[in-house]
């Protein structure tokens, strides 16, 4: 059913004209080598609307990054067609260069330039006039907090700074479509969420297009107004994260007995109140048939039949659930693994 | 050329004079190792003045372009570097996104070189001079020899450019550092040809373009003016810088695939 509703979910979408103020992706396919050709993307499809944010949700591997490659310009595609901003990404690349800001996974900065400086070359590079460069320089590292900074050498800077660098960097031409690949890995709790609120911002207040790559789950729930979650090339869902999460159906609720013999029993209570679901070692948890609402009588079925709990917990519907749901597969434990690469 | 390529090249240039200016680890060898090198055979290698027909005074004034070729050698490593380690660090793919134009990114790319070669050839003549070498073609030469040494520097560079675009590894290029001295070896840099009694080097330095450079500026140093060594000096620069931008616009062309 799960699967129905997604596929439901992306044939609604339709796609009529490729000339589109926002993103148009038809068919996309990307491949890499010859003996033989590795599809990094296979047939995408999606559309983003001008002003939203769409969150380009994947595992490492899934095919994010070359779609950002494609959709930027710098890789042309195998097959199918993408316009961004209203152009083609195969015939019109300098067009569509004019229009976008990237901020690619690698924060690339000159280790050897001040922050100001980076401004100067690129601001000159998108053909700012020496006085223009130099107030949106001023404008923008005041926005990502880097004025104090502005004259140190980028190599001194920590990775938040480079991250906040560069996004003030890809917003120097005003560019109406913005690209984060992966903006957040390896930046700590902090970080992350000043940069969350400043995409937020972009968008909200400025009307910028946000294409926003990245395997955390959280930041594809919190910043997203539509996520694509692609695997293997594929994109396997998309919708509003609350409407992914409804697909995926009811909360589940977890007990961990505080008794372990009461195991069974509490198992027998909550089995009436919908079907098991994947618990803890220690834990029985169901989908409850009625929903969060219905945690309230569990409670009260429990007290009812004199059981004590040491723990419980009502889950609600994640995005991983729906990635599990689609692939088999749980975006938690590379999300981990991204976490300890970073760290390390 | 375009006013806009123009203008390109200028930001591009900025940055990479300030990225190599600010890197004493790229200067300071470039000025340093020739230099020793130039001490120890001037002083080991004095009595090769005895040998019959020997074209100089002493072997420093003989020897003294070596460096400026050396430096030349060495800005060729570094624009093959940086401009490898741009690919390697993602900096390439941030200009991609610009309107910049692939000729410009090289040509800019090869500024910072060129300063580390025109602040070396400065050092060389300096301390040339004061160890008491003399330019037989005056202060006029003097500044023809430092033109020469720049045009060699912007050859050897697009040969480092190549190797940089090609690979996108700074490593393989500083691994290729080796390989390309050997080919200064196997010139007329240490012996003038006339002199090379050894049949087979003697014909390898002839057909070497090394020997032609070498050549060309050793005639400002030792001779004065000589239109023939210059001319081929001049025309041998010039073909290897058109034929390594040209190599090196290609490997970068190549490299960046965007559309």
């Amino acid at each position: 059913m799960v699967q129905q509703l997604a596929t439901s979910t992306i044939s609604m979408l339709t796609y009529p004209a490729m000339s589109h103020d926002g993103i148009t992706v038809d068919g996309l396919v990307r491949e890499f080598g010859s003996r033989p050709p590795i599809r990094a993307v296979d047939g995408i499809q999606l559309q983003v609307q001008p002003g939203e944010i769409y969150g380009f949700l994947g595992p490492n591997g899934a095919g994010k990054s070359t779609t950002v490659h494609v959709l930027t310009t710098l890789l042309p595609p195998t097959a199918g067609r993408a316009t961004v901003a209203g152009f083609d990404v195969s015939t019109q690349g300098p067009d569509v260069r004019r229009r976008i800001g990237a901020a690619l996974q690698e924060a690339a900065l000159d280790n050897f330039l001040t922050g100001r400086e980076h401004f100067e070359l690129q601001g000159g590079l998108h053909g700012l006039s020496k006085p223009d460069r130099a107030a949106r320089a001023r404008e923008l590292l005041e926005r990502v907090g880097l004025t104090d900074a502005a004259d140190r050498k980028v190599g001194g800077y920590s990775g938040g700074m480079k991250r906040r660098l560069d996004l003030a960097l890809a917003l120097v031409h005003r560019p109406s479509i913005l690209f984060l690949d992966e903006p957040t890995t390896g930046l700590d709790p902090q970080s992350r969420s000043a940069l969350w609120g400043e995409v937020a911002r972009l968008a909200k207040d400025d009307g910028v297009t946000v294409f926003l790559t990245t395997q955390y789950l959280e930041e594809a729930d919190v910043l997203a107004d539509r996520v694509g979650i692609i695997d293997h090339g594929h994109i396997v869902a998309e919708g509003t994260p609350q409407a992914l999460k409804e697909q995926i159906g009811r909360s589940s609720v977890e007990a961990i007995p505080a008794n372990p013999d009461d195991r069974g029993a509490i198992e027998a209570v909550l089995s009436r109140f919908g079907e098991p679901a994947a618990a803890s070692p220690k834990g029985v948890a169901v989908r409850l048939a009625g929903g969060s609402e219905s945690l309230g009588q569990v409670v009260r079925a429990l007290d009812g039949e004199g059981l004590a709990v040491a723990h419980l917990q009502l889950h609600a519907p994640s995005l991983d659930d729906v990635f599990l749901a689609k692939t088999g597969r749980s975006l938690e434990g590379d999300e981990e693994d991204a976490r300890e690469e970073a760290a390390a | 050329m375009q006013l806009e390529t123009l203008r390109e090249i200028g930001i591009i240039a900025r940055r990479s004079v300030r990225r190599t200016l600010r890197q004493p680890a790229l200067i300071v060898p470039t000025i340093v190792f020739p230099l020793l090198l130039l001490a120890i055979n001037a002083s080991g290698l004095d009595v090769t003045k005895n040998i019959p027909n020997f074209p100089a005074d002493s072997y420093l004034d003989f020897a003294l372009v070596v460096t400026f070729m050396q430096g030349g050698l060495f800005a060729a490593t570094t624009a093959g570097t940086e401009l490898a380690t741009d690919i390697e660090t993602g900096f390439l793919n941030r200009l991609q996104l610009t309107p910049l134009r692939a000729p410009a990114i090289l040509v800019g790319q090869l500024a910072g070189s060129m300063t580390v070669a025109f602040l070396a050839s400065l050092v060389y003549l300096a301390v040339g001079l004061l160890a008491g070498a003399h330019v037989a073609a005056g202060f006029g030469g003097a500044l023809v020899l430092i033109g020469l040494a720049m045009l060699v520097a912007l050859a050897f560079g697009g040969i480092g450019s190549i190797i940089g675009a090609r690979t996108g590894s700074a490593e393989a290029v500083q691994g290729m550092f080796p390989l390309l001295f050997v080919f200064f070896f196997l010139s007329s840099m240490n012996l003038p040809r006339n002199l090379i009694e050894v049949h087979w080097f003697r014909t390898v330095a002839s057909w070497n373009p090394i020997s032609y450079l070498v050549e060309g500026l050793r005639s400002l140093v030792i001779t004065g003016w000589d239109g023939t060594a210059l001319w081929r000096c001049l025309v041998t620069a010039v073909a290897i810088s058109i034929l390594s931008f040209m190599g090196a616009s290609a490997a970068l062309r190549t490299r960046m695939a965007r559309t």
